[in-house]
């Protein structure tokens, strides 16, 4: 899917993480993570992103997580929000199945 | 049809905010209700949904009761909502604001259609229906009717009375009569009757006393709007190890009534009939829902 514009799910509050998309045509994807617990948890935000990412079939953008201690399924909840949004497209349900 | 699995407590988590989520599960509610409707911003809907979906479907906490609070009837929001509830597999779908028989036969009709789309077990989502109006209320017994997965109602206070005009007290005169409808359309249906919330948080007091009037007039839970309501409810849906007594003394007349065929039983003087074999009943089957050790061998 297509960047169609900028885009941002998620709070600075704790628990949660902010991420914001920005269209970056032809020039691939470039992820930007700050994270009080990067050390730790790091790589695994930023498999989580690449994996939400390929779900949605976004191959450019840029893409900047500032993360408060999110569980991992709140990463990936904030990051399929801000893909529907800067997509402009509905999640897709019957993919759950 | 009613069950004695535990819904003395039901609380609201909002959907907007990950760490009330995560937090709602360390409490002691029975039921934990995520939600899409009041607390979520309407620009934040969409964020709302997904996280309450991905909570629920692959880190739902582990024994509770679980709600998902959809949108309105008439929103924009109900047909994605209840594509994510359902495929989330909850226990429970709590649907607003509903008035008419017709509204809960629609979603159930809905939910049986997604379930079916999505490969999951048909009829196993059971669904609430708050009441929040005089409509409502005047239909609560059509509601509670209109198809079988339909488990509880719940009554919604503060737009009761804002539907009836009238002011919201402490003392709740003013929904006494919806307590008493929805109650008695509740049991003639067979399920089971929440009651309103305490709004004041900060008035135990009264929490208190509200809390023995819900259980008095014999509602078999209560909405908590703050974690610190959560154990007060809690106590006052739980017997008592008087009560427990009681009912294991009043239990075992009725066995020894059967075993000396005697037609009439009694019990400290006097007659036990069958309303109180049924609350003796209900009573230990109230405790060993909520792990209370029952001594004796009748449950």
């Amino acid at each position: 899917m297509i960047v169609k514009q900028p885009a941002v799910a998620g709070t600075l509050e704790s628990s949660d993480i902010q991420v914001s998309i920005f269209p970056n045509p032809g020039n691939g994807l470039d992820i930007q993570l700050q994270s009080i617990a990067k050390a730790q948890f790091g790589d695994s935000i930023l498999e989580t992103t690449r994996a939400v990412l390929a779900e949605f079939e976004i191959t450019d953008a840029v893409v900047s997580l500032v993360d408060k201690g999110a569980f991992d399924w709140v990463i990936r909840s904030r990051l399929q929000a801000a893909c529907c949004r800067a997509t402009e497209s509905k999640f897709n349900w019957k993919g759950e199945d | 049809m009613a069950t004695t699995k535990l819904k003395r407590t039901s609380l609201y988590a909002s959907g907007a905010t990950p760490i009330n989520m995560i937090q709602a599960a360390f409490y002691n509610e029975d039921c934990i209700v995520y939600d899409m409707e009041d607390s979520v911003p309407l620009a934040e809907k969409d964020s709302a949904r997904l996280l309450i979906y991905n909570t629920v479907r692959y880190h739902r906490p582990a024994n509770k009761y679980v709600m998902i609070r959809v949108n309105g009837l008439y929103s924009e929001f109900i047909e994605e909502d209840l594509e994510a509830a359902v495929r989330a597999r909850p226990d429970a779908i709590r649907i607003p604001k509903v008035e008419y028989k017709e509204e809960a036969v629609r979603i159930c009709q809905r939910i049986t259609e997604i379930e079916k789309e999505a490969g999951l077990e048909p009829g196993k989502i059971e669904v609430w229906c708050n009441i929040e109006s005089y409509l409502g209320m005047i239909n609560a017994y059509e509601i509670a009717t209109a198809d079988p997965r339909i488990e509880a109602l719940a009554l919604g206070a503060e737009d009761f009375t804002a539907s009836m005009k009238s002011t919201r007290t402490k003392a709740g005169l003013e929904i006494f009569y919806a307590r008493n409808a929805i109650l008695t359309a509740c049991r003639q249906a067979g399920i089971e009757a929440i009651d309103a919330v305490f709004s004041d948080i900060n008035d135990p007091e009264g929490l208190k006393e509200d809390t023995t009037l819900t259980r008095n007039l014999g509602f078999d839970g209560k909405t908590c709007v703050h974690p610190r309501q959560i154990d007060i409810v809690n106590s006052f849906f739980t017997p008592s190890a008087k009560e427990i007594k009681y009912a294991l003394r009043v239990l075992e007349a009725v066995e020894e009534g059967k075993r000396l065929k005697k037609g009439a039983v009694t019990l400290d003087g006097s007659m036990i009939d069958k309303p109180m074999e049924l609350r003796a009943r209900t009573t230990l089957a109230q405790a060993e829902a909520a792990g209370v050790a029952i001594g004796g061998n009748l449950k």
